[in-house]
């Protein structure tokens, strides 16, 4: 089997001292890696961001930018925050080995350095690099390019903050009904061809869908990057959604399968947004009234008969851009008060 | 007798992990670049530079050890501890000793890169 372990990498050495240079490159290249070299810290720093290397070697006494100011500006650097730094010196005392690993280092290699020990530590290194690329990768593919360039960015951290947004909620009605009528297969291919279309519709429209549930999903417009006008694409989205099931319908009708009716609600206005659950598993999401009155909107579409509803503070954002039909105070779950709600027609949406 | 100015098994070590001819290669690097760092050591004592003695010790330090120049490195490690402002303050010169352990190294080393 192939072993990840031994294969080539493309690493940085960053020495002023020409022997040590010399000798842990060539090391380096007896492992079968490829090496490059760099003088000092500036120079290795300028060859990290616009070469592309796997792992960087460093040494921490260097002239004109030493390595613990290399350590400091790869963490501050987004792009290479996540490059694994081997630091090998021949530093005295424990305080600097200390400073290094956490100033971000992974590991540290007492000079002169033993080549066993040096291949052990590159492996399980780089090893770790490949984990935490496929990690990314598994992000990015998981939980949407925006909440994977947020996690990039900011870094996970549990926690919340205070967004202005848009809370979508859609279901498919009589869901149940429809999956005891068609053998399973039938109902996942449906579910599959259901998401892809209302993930185009959403993400189309700038949203971000954060949860699938079954046959629900919740979207987010305005978290976690800023959207401008969230109420109104929110609503574009809804009405394309509508249009695109009913395109999906006629070809259902055609060929004598199931035709799914969905339910939309839709809500403006402040909300928690941030990654839940624990440091083990956890998912971005929206919290609050706002999320709780798109939810109940969406359960009214049943009560109200109409495809879409939407609140007032959705409604004020729309102003006459979009026709709505006004269904009075109704009382909702959960609020004290009646509550404002609109419809707003199904019908072509322009794209 | 004094101790050998190299530990022969670190250097054959050295050979057997980079191969011989690339630490003969090596070694000639070291000889050229150790006596300018001699030199740097001594401009560092007269522009009192503190931040660059300890460099320089340092990588002084770190080479010698590299080749088996045990006592090399121990001398290069004590001027790096110590410190610019310490080493002045003594009365015998403060490279001397270093200076003469790495007459007996170079000559050691030499005769082994050819060996």
């Amino acid at each position: 089997m192939h072993d990840v372990r031994s294969a080539p990498a493309r690493l940085l050495v960053a020495d002023d001292n020409k022997v040590n240079r010399l000798l842990l490159t060539r090391s380096l290249e007896l492992q079968g890696h490829t090496v490059a070299s760099a003088m000092n810290g500036r120079e290795a720093l300028e060859m990290l961001r616009t070469g592309n290397y796997d792992l960087l070697l460093l040494d921490m006494e260097m002239p004109e930018m030493d390595g613990f100011q290399v350590l400091e500006a790869l963490a501050g650097d987004h792009k290479l925050r996540g490059l694994p730094v081997i630091v090998t010196s021949s530093l005295e005392g424990i305080e600097s080995v200390v400073r290094c690993i956490e100033l971000g280092a992974e590991d540290y290699l007492p000079k002169p350095v033993n080549p066993v020990l040096l291949k052990a530590r590159l492996g399980a290194s780089l090893e770790k690099k490949r984990l935490r690329d496929q990690q990314q990768e598994l992000v990015r593919r998981f939980a949407t390019s925006e909440v994977a360039q947020d996690l990039q960015q900011s870094g996970f951290t549990l926690g919340g903050r205070r967004v202005e947004g848009t809370v979508m909620f859609s279901d498919i009605r009589g869901f149940t009904k429809l999956a005891e009528t068609q053998p399973p297969e039938a109902t996942i291919e449906m579910l599959n061809t259901y998401y892809t279309l209302m993930f185009d519709a959403i993400t189309g429209h700038g949203g971000v869908v954060n949860q699938m549930v079954g046959d629900g999903l919740m979207a987010i417009f305005g978290a976690p990057l800023p959207l401008p006008d969230h109420p109104a694409r929110a609503v574009e989205a809804a009405r394309e959604m509508i249009d695109l099931m009913a395109l999906f319908n006629e070809q259902q009708a055609a060929e004598s399968k199931p035709v799914i009716e969905i339910g939309i609600g839709i809500a403006s206005g402040t909300m928690v947004a941030g990654y839940t659950g624990t440091n083990q598993r956890a998912t971005y999401t929206c919290v609050g009234d706002t999320v709780n009155l798109a939810a109940r909107l969406e359960s009214h579409t049943k009560v109200a008969q109409r495809s879409i509803l939407i609140d007032s503070a959705t409604r004020a954002v729309l102003g006459d851009r979009i026709a709505v039909e006004p269904l009075g105070a109704v009382a909702i779950k959960g609020k004290e008060a009646p509550v404002e709600i609109f419809a707003v027609a199904a019908g072509k949406a322009p794209r | 007798m004094a101790a050998a100015a190299i530990d022969v098994p670190t250097f054959r070590t050295l050979e057997e992990a980079a191969g011989a001819e690339f630490v003969g290669e090596l070694v000639d690097t070291f000889l050229e670049e150790a006596p300018a760092m001699i030199g740097g050591l001594q401009a560092a004592m007269a522009g009192g530079d503190a931040e660059a003695f300890r460099r320089i010790a340092h990588s002084l330090k770190s080479n010698a050890n590299t080749f088996g120049a045990q006592a090399l490195g121990l001398l290069a490690r004590e001027l790096e501890l110590a410190g610019l402002d310490r080493v002045l303050a003594q009365e015998a010169d403060p490279l001397a000793n270093l200076m003469a352990e790495y007459g007996r190294v170079a000559e050691a080393l030499a005769a082994l890169r050819h060996a």
